[in-house]
C-alpha cells in the first residue's frame, strides 16, 4: 500500500513538473502598487479612451463609473465623451462587426472584463496584459505587419507603436535540450528599428497605468471589497471568541 | 375533538397564545422533539459541524438566490450582461453574487467533509441507513444544482461545460440521443437549455432539495445520532427515559454550532472579500468570457467538485473497460467457487457479471466511462451493506483500516487534481489505478471490513468534561 502510494505521488510530482516545463512564455510582473495610485488610473483611463476604444468596447463600464476613480462628471463629459453620448451610457463602439471581422480576421472582443479572463495560472490577467502590450514586434509575415509574443499570430496591430517604436524580435538558434539533433529557436530581446515618442521606460510605466486601469475595470468594487472584508473579518473575529467563550459557558454543565 | 388544554391560571398573553396553537398545531411537540428534547451525544467531536453547516449554506444559497434572480435575465441574449449588471450596478449586488458563487462551493468543502464523517464513524450503519440513503439523494441532488445553476452566468466554462456533460447522457444505449435532446430542449445547447436549466436551478431542484434534507432530519432524529465512538446512547438510558451520554440539543449544542458557524463564516468570508474567484477555482477566469458557441476553449474543466467523477469518466478507456470485464468476470467466478451464499445466489451473481460485461463490451467506451463516472456517485448508497465490520467506528478498527481510509482519501484528492488538469499520459496512468483503488475500496468492502484484530468498544462514549 505504501510503496503504490509513493509511487502515486512520485507521478503526480512528474506530471505538475512536466506541466510547468511546458508554459509558454514567462510573464513580466505587473506592477501592482499602481491600482491603488489615482493618477495612474486615470491615466490608463485616458489612454483606454484614446487609443483602445476605437475598436474595443467595455459594454459594461458605465463612464460616469470613472467618478470612483477621481473624475469629475464635468471632466468625464469634456474630455472622454462625444458629443452624442450621455455620461451613464456604457462604452460601446460604433465599429461594425462585420467591417472588424474582415480588417483584423476576428472581432476585437469588448475589454470590460479582459483583466479577469486573462488570468491564467502563469500570472494574473494584468501580468498577461502588461507583457501583451509591450511585446509586439514587426512581423512582415503577418497580414498586419505586426506580432505579439504572448499572443502569437495576433490579429490586432499595434495600435501603440508610434509611443513606442517599431521593434524586431532577435531569435538564436540553439540545441534542444531534451534533443541534441535538433536544433530550436529561442528568442533573445528586441532589437528596436525607429525610435518612439516615449523611452522605453516611459512606455512601460504608461502601459502599466493603462492595464491598472483595465484591471480597475474589470472589477471597479475591488478596493471596496477589500476593504470591507477587513472589517467583516474582524468582526467575526469578536464573535468567534464571544460563540467560543459561550459555549464554554453551557458546557461546564456537561460532565 | 380532540382535548383542548387550558393554560394554566395568571398564564401570560404568550403562554395563552402558545396553548392556543399547539391546540391546532404541534408547536410545542416539534420543538421539543427536534431541538430542546432531542438527546444527541455529548461526544461529537469537530467533525460533526459540518451537517448545520451545511444547512446554514443551504439558506445562504436560497437567500442569495432570491436575490440574484431578481436582476438576473434567463435569455441567452441577456444572461452574462445581467450577471455583469448586477456586479456592477446593483448595489451589493456584487456581495450577493459573490456568496452564491462561493456558496456552491462551499456546500461541496462542507458536504464531502459531512460525508467523510458518515464514512470514519460509520453513520450509515444500522439503523442509519435511510439516513445515509437521503444523504446520497441530498448529493446527487446538489451535483445537478450546481451543474445547471454554473450554466446560467453564460460565460464560455458554462457554456462548454454543459455542452461537454450533456453529450455524456448521448452515450447512453438506445435512448442516450433523444435524452441529450430533451436536456437540451435543442440540438445544441442554446436559448431553450439556459430556459429550462433556469427553470430546474430556482424552483425545481431546491424543492426537491429541501424535501430530502427534512426527510434526512426526520430520520436522523427517529434513530439518533451516531457518535465518534459509535456507540449506541439509547442503549443505556436513565430512569426518565433519557440516554446517559445524551444531551439536549438545545441549549448544549445550537451554543456549539454557533461556534462552529463563527468558524465558517470566517474562513467563507475571507474567500469572498479577498478571493472571490480562488484561483480560477471557484469562478473560472474563461467564464469572463462570454458565451461562443464557435470558439471551444483549448480546455475544458469542471469546477473543482466535480473534478474526481470526471477523473474517472477520462480514465475509462477501452483498456480500463477491458480491465473491468477480466476484473468482474474473475469476481463472479471466485464467488461461484468460493462465495458464502446459495447456488441460486451464486448464479444470478454470475448472470449480473454477464449482463456487466457484455454491455460495457457491445458499446462504445464512452458508455463504459458514463457508466464508470455514474456508478463512481451511486456507489456510495451501497456503503450500509459493502460495510461488514464489527465495529461502527475507526476509532475501534484495526489501524491498518486507517491506513485504507487514508489511502481512499488521498486517492480522492488526486483523481479531483487530475480532473482539473489537461489530460496527460501519466495522468491517464494514474487516473486509472485512483479509478481501480475508488471502485475496489466499496467493492472489496465486504471482504477487508472483517479482516483484522478490532479493539473492544466501549459500553459508554468516551468523553472528557470541557
Amino acid at each position: 500500500m505504501k510503496k503504490l502510494f509513493a509511487s502515486l505521488i512520485t507521478a503526480l510530482v512528474m506530471i505538475s513538473g512536466a506541466h510547468a516545463a511546458g508554459g509558454a512564455l514567462t510573464l513580466d510582473k505587473f506592477p501592482k502598487e499602481r491600482l491603488t495610485n489615482v493618477a495612474a488610473l486615470q491615466n490608463g483611463a485616458k489612454l483606454f479612451v484614446n487609443y483602445c476604444l476605437n475598436c474595443h468596447s467595455a459594454a459594461f463600464m458605465r463612464y460616469n463609473r470613472l467618478k470612483d476613480i477621481g473624475l469629475t462628471d464635468e471632466q468625464i463629459k469634456q474630455n472622454l465623451l462625444f458629443a452624442t453620448e450621455k455620461v451613464g451610457d456604457t462604452m460601446v463602439v460604433s465599429l461594425n462587426p462585420k467591417d472588424a471581422k474582415e480588417w483584423f480576421g476576428a472581432t476585437p472582443p469588448d475589454l470590460t472584463l479582459v483583466a479577469r479572463s486573462r488570468a491564467s495560472h502563469s500570472g494574473t490577467g494584468a501580468d498577461y496584459l502588461y507583457t501583451y502590450m509591450r511585446t509586439f514586434y514587426r512581423d512582415d509575415t503577418r497580414p498586419t505587419g505586426w506580432n505579439n509574443l504572448v499572443f502569437p499570430n495576433v490579429g490586432m496591430p499595434h495600435v501603440l507603436w508610434e509611443l513606442q517604436g517599431q521593434r524586431a524580435a532577435k531569435y538564436v538558434e540553439t540545441t534542444d535540450p531534451h534533443d541534441a539533433t535538433k536544433k530550436v529557436h529561442t528568442f533573445d530581446g528586441f532589437e528596436q528599428l525607429t525610435p518612439g515618442k516615449m523611452s522605453p521606460q516611459e512606455y512601460d510605466s504608461n502601459m502599466a497605468d493603462l492595464v491598472a486601469y483595465l484591471t480597475w475595470m474589470a472589477e471597479p468594487q475591488a478596493q471596496t471589497r477589500v476593504r470591507i472584508g477587513v472589517g467583516v473579518i474582524l468582526f467575526l473575529l469578536g464573535f468567534f471568541f464571544i460563540a467560543w467563550r459561550l459555549n464554554a459557558a453551557f458546557w461546564k454543565d456537561v460532565k | 375533538m380532540a382535548e383542548m388544554k387550558q393554560a394554566p391560571a395568571g398564564a401570560s398573553t404568550g403562554e395563552k397564545l402558545l396553548t392556543w396553537v399547539d391546540n391546532r398545531f404541534p408547536a410545542s411537540k416539534l420543538y421539543k422533539e427536534h431541538v430542546s428534547e432531542y438527546y444527541a451525544p455529548k461526544n461529537f467531536n469537530f467533525w460533526y459541524f459540518f451537517g448545520s453547516l451545511a444547512m446554514l449554506v443551504l439558506v445562504i444559497q436560497i437567500v442569495t438566490g432570491i436575490f440574484l434572480v431578481m436582476n438576473y435575465k434567463p435569455d441567452a441574449a441577456l444572461a452574462f450582461a445581467s450577471v455583469e449588471y448586477i456586479m456592477r450596478d446593483v448595489p451589493w449586488g456584487w456581495l450577493i453574487r459573490y456568496m452564491h458563487s462561493t456558496g456552491a462551493s462551499a456546500f461541496f468543502v462542507v458536504v464531502y467533509l459531512h460525508m467523510f464523517r458518515g464514512l470514519i464513524y460509520g453513520s450509515y450503519r444500522t439503523p442509519r441507513e435511510l439516513v445515509w440513503i437521503f444523504g446520497c439523494l441530498i448529493f446527487l441532488c446538489l451535483m445537478a444544482e450546481a451543474f445547471m445553476g454554473y450554466l446560467l452566468p453564460w460565460g464560455q466554462m458554462s457554456f462548454w461545460g454543459a455542452q461537454v456533460i450533456i453529450n455524456l447522457f448521448a452515450a447512453i444505449p438506445f435512448v442516450g440521443p433523444d435524452l441529450a435532446i430533451l436536456i437540451r430542449g435543442d440540438y445544441v445547447v442554446g436559448d431553450a437549455t439556459l430556459n429550462r436549466f433556469f427553470a430546474l436551478h430556482v424552483i425545481a431542484v431546491p424543492l426537491v432539495l429541501l424535501g430530502l434534507v427534512v426527510a434526512h432530519l426526520i430520520a436522523l432524529h427517529e434513530v439518533g445520532s451516531n457518535n465518534p465512538d459509535g456507540v449506541e446512547i439509547k442503549a443505556k438510558k436513565d430512569a426518565n427515559g433519557i440516554p446517559l451520554d445524551g444531551i439536549p440539543f438545545h441549549p448544549y449544542y445550537t451554543v456549539h454550532d454557533i461556534m462552529g458557524v463563527a468558524g465558517f463564516l470566517i474562513c467563507f468570508t475571507a474567500v469572498i472579500f479577498f478571493m472571490p474567484e480562488f484561483g480560477g477555482y471557484f469562478l473560472e477566469y474563461n467564464n469572463f468570457i462570454p458565451a461562443d458557441p464557435f470558439k471551444t476553449p483549448l480546455h475544458i474543466a469542471p469546477v473543482w467538485y466535480f473534478t474526481p467523477f470526471y477523473s474517472m469518466l477520462r480514465a475509462t478507456t477501452p483498456d480500463l473497460v477491458n480491465v473491468l470485464c477480466v476484473i468482474i468476470g474473475l469476481a463472479a467466478v471466485l464467488n461461484l467457487v468460493k462465495g458464502k451464499g446459495t447456488g441460486q445466489t451464486k448464479v444470478v451473481g454470475l448472470a449480473i457479471a454477464a449482463v456487466i460485461i457484455a454491455a460495457l463490451q457491445v458499446f462504445e467506451a464512452k458508455f463504459g466511462g458514463v457508466a464508470v463516472m455514474g456508478g463512481a456517485v451511486v456507489i456510495l448508497a451501497g456503503l450500509p451493506w459493502f460495510d461488514h465490520s464489527p465495529v461502527k467506528s475507526i476509532r475501534y478498527r484495526p489501524n491498518w483500516h486507517k491506513i485504507v481510509y487514508g489511502v481512499f482519501v488521498i486517492n480522492f484528492c488526486i483523481l479531483g487534481y487530475l480532473g482539473v488538469q489537461p489530460p496527460s499520459p501519466t495522468g491517464e496512468v494514474v487516473s486509472q489505478v485512483g479509478t481501480l483503488l475508488y471502485f475496489g475500496f466499496f467493492v472489496l468492502m465486504p471482504w477487508w471490513s472483517q479482516l483484522g484484530t478490532f479493539k473492544p468498544v466501549p459500553d459508554r462514549v468516551t468523553f472528557k468534561p470541557h
